[in-house]
């Protein structure tokens, strides 16, 4: 063997500091107090440290803090148990099972190594050693020793301590600023107090939660995802983990989250406009494809709702990038009049298997199979759309027309403004009650219903909204006699299916200012890697 | 202690220091809308009593593509090159 193994400083029990490598070859046995196997191995190590002790030194790194003592007076042990309790030592030396055992040469190279307790291999060792250091071997009534024992697992591998090792290792792949937070300060006042939360509670991000989080993605934790408006803050991978953890995401949200800010930070999606706007508007994310059911998002019952942490989480994940990582703070860059509660978090997944037409993202030229976020600027909703009575299709249809009049104000038509329409499952069993009903269908009979003549745009004593009454003299009375639908066109209403089976209730989200002056949404697909 | 990592873009603020203000208003006012309804209409007004008030000066007027959207940096540009004075209206 050629291999060296790292220098170390431990202290021993009684506070002498013992270094490696020092003169000569070494003994490096690791053990934890509570392995049976390590104190099997406790007595043999000191009959080798009796025998060999003048010509070779004997160094125990225990595991176990306090209970090293246990071990050392258990066995009557007479060199020193070094105190690896923090188990850095352990893992720099990517110890898997204890005892571990290493013989080192002179030089530091390691002449062998093996773990848990093998009688032959140990017998092999105390030979090997006595030959090599040209003493009498140890006497060891090997017989009484068991044949062979499993080692136990290196305490420095318990989740809580690895990840913490990994964390603070040199060449980690963290490297955000870290921030100490004094005992006596409370960990989620202080968040609070730094700007850092939407409102609620924050999960504090750690190294070891954010390393963590990083597992959920291949890419690795400096790649720049995007620059985030207004402030062209840069989310790399690691920010965004960042701020998954404090949203309470789950490592497997990642891929979601990444997509979705990805979308977002598109000129033609404008998340500084939609920030800064005083209307109030946010990013409503729907989610297509396998992923929804691997991560256990919510498209059936309350999906527009609370109580699942995929849905919660990872659009709260995205507001909080947009707010820390890009800047975008209420009062701030955002100047919303009233906001809206979607600033906190919405997003959702489509109930494909509910819906008779083809999802959202292979309407916008993606396969089925894949995965996909869609993100959409939206200013109001969900706004239900309630009709219980309708049992034809076009009744049905025209009901969640009519529902679309609120749309920035009734009196306001032929809008270029997106309106996101959730059709819930009720309504669809009566739209297809009588043969197949597309979307297209829908969307014309939407139009359909919504039309009304310009005349009632016309600014007037009840509203002074619409169309100038200098204009609509202008336009005189033919003219005002045109009929106009809702929207400018039937493009700007996307549909989707969610919801329960039971309940006749679909619903709407209503846009912003929508186009390239506004803003367009945005399909990425989902990069699972 | 706790440690936990920072979640902002850990910019730190570069510190401009604003233009000496002389008390005189002499050159270029530039007149920007931002493409609000009616910023024409405020900023019509502002040129008019500028005119008025300040009859030496020269009015250069200058819109954004749209008010939803950062000022392209070309047209910032252009801007800085060729007025001493910026009115940025929001209107409404």
């Amino acid at each position: 063997m050629t291999e060296t193994k790292p220098g170390f400083s431990l202290k021993s029990l009684s506070g002498d500091t013992h270094t490696f490598p020092g003169d000569g070859p070494h003994l490096v046995v690791f053990v934890k107090e509570d392995c049976e196997t390590c104190n099997t191995a406790a007595p043999v190590v000191e009959a080798l440290h009796k025998a060999y002790g003048d010509k070779l030194r004997v160094l125990m790194p225990g595991q176990s803090g306090a209970d090293n003592a246990a071990l050392k007076e258990r066995h009557g042990l007479s060199f020193q148990i070094l105190d690896d309790t923090s188990c850095k030592t352990s893992f720099d030396w990517d110890i898997q099972i204890v005892p571990s055992v290493f013989w080192i040469d002179a030089n530091g190279r390691v002449v062998s190594h093996f773990e848990g307790f093998v009688r032959e291999e140990w017998e092999r060792l105390s030979a090997d050693l006595a030959r090599s250091l040209d003493v009498a071997q140890a006497q060891i009534d090997w017989a009484s020793l068991p044949a062979w024992r499993p080692g136990c697992g290196s305490r420095h591998l318990y989740p809580e301590i690895y990840d913490k090792l990994r964390a603070s290792a040199v060449g980690s792949t963290i490297q955000a600023r870290r921030i100490d937070i004094a005992p006596a300060d409370d960990v989620i006042e202080f968040m609070f107090d730094q700007g850092f939360s939407d409102g609620l509670p924050l999960v504090p991000p750690t190294p070891e939660r954010v390393l963590r989080m990083l597992e959920g993605t291949r890419r690795t934790a400096q790649d720049l995802v995007a620059t985030v408006p207004p402030n062209m803050g840069e989310a790399t991978v690691e920010k965004i983990a960042i701020n998954a953890v404090m949203a309470g995401c789950k490592p497997e949200f990642m891929p979601v989250i990444i997509a979705a800010l990805e979308a977002v930070c598109t000129d033609a999606f404008n998340i500084h406009g939609v920030t800064a706007t005083t209307m109030g508007a946010a990013p409503v994310i729907v989610v297509n494809g396998p992923i929804r059911d691997r991560i256990g998002m919510n498209k059936g019952l309350g999906a527009l709702g609370s109580g699942n942490r995929a849905n919660a989480t990872i659009g709260r994940a995205l507001r909080l990038i947009v707010g820390n990582v890009g800047g975008g703070k209420p009062g701030g860059v955002e100047r919303s009049t009233l906001g809206n509660p979607m600033k906190y978090t919405m997003c959702f997944a489509e109930n494909e298997e509910r819906s008779p037409w083809p999802p959202l993202h292979v309407e916008r030229g993606f396969k089925k199979e894949d995965s996909v976020v869609t993100v959409f600027a939206m200013t109001g909703g969900p706004v239900h759309i309630v009709d219980q009575e309708s049992r034809k299709p076009e009744q049905v249809a025209g009901s969640i027309g009519l529902g679309l009049e609120g749309v920035f104000l009734p009196k306001l038509r032929n809008l270029p403004i997106d309106a996101l329409l959730v059709v819930c499952p009720e309504h669809i069993d009566t739209l297809m009650s009588e043969g197949d009903y597309t979307k297209d269908r829908l969307r014309a009979r939407i139009q359909e219903v919504t039309r009304r003549p310009l005349s009632e745009m016309v600014a007037d004593e009840m509203s002074g909204a619409g169309i100038p009454k200098a204009t609509a003299e202008k336009m005189g009375a033919g003219k005002l006699r045109t009929e106009v639908p809702k929207f400018a066109g039937p493009e700007y209403i996307h549909i989707v299916v969610a919801g329960s089976d039971a309940g006749k209730f679909s619903s709407a989200f209503h846009g912003w200012a929508t186009g390239e002056i506004g803003s367009q949404s945005v399909s990425r697909k989902i990069d699972l890697g | 202690m706790t440690t936990i990592l920072d979640p902002t873009d850990e910019r730190k603020p570069v510190a401009r220091r604003i233009t000496p203000r002389t008390g005189a208003l002499i050159g270029t006012v530039g007149l920007l809308d931002i493409r609000k309804p009616r910023g024409n209409v405020l900023l019509d007004e502002l040129e008019r009593q500028l005119a008025t008030a300040v009859p030496g000066i020269t009015v250069k007027r200058y819109s954004k593509p749209t008010f939803t959207k950062p000022c392209p940096d070309d047209l910032r540009r252009e801007i800085a090159g060729e007025v001493d004075y910026v009115v940025e209206a929001l209107a409404d």
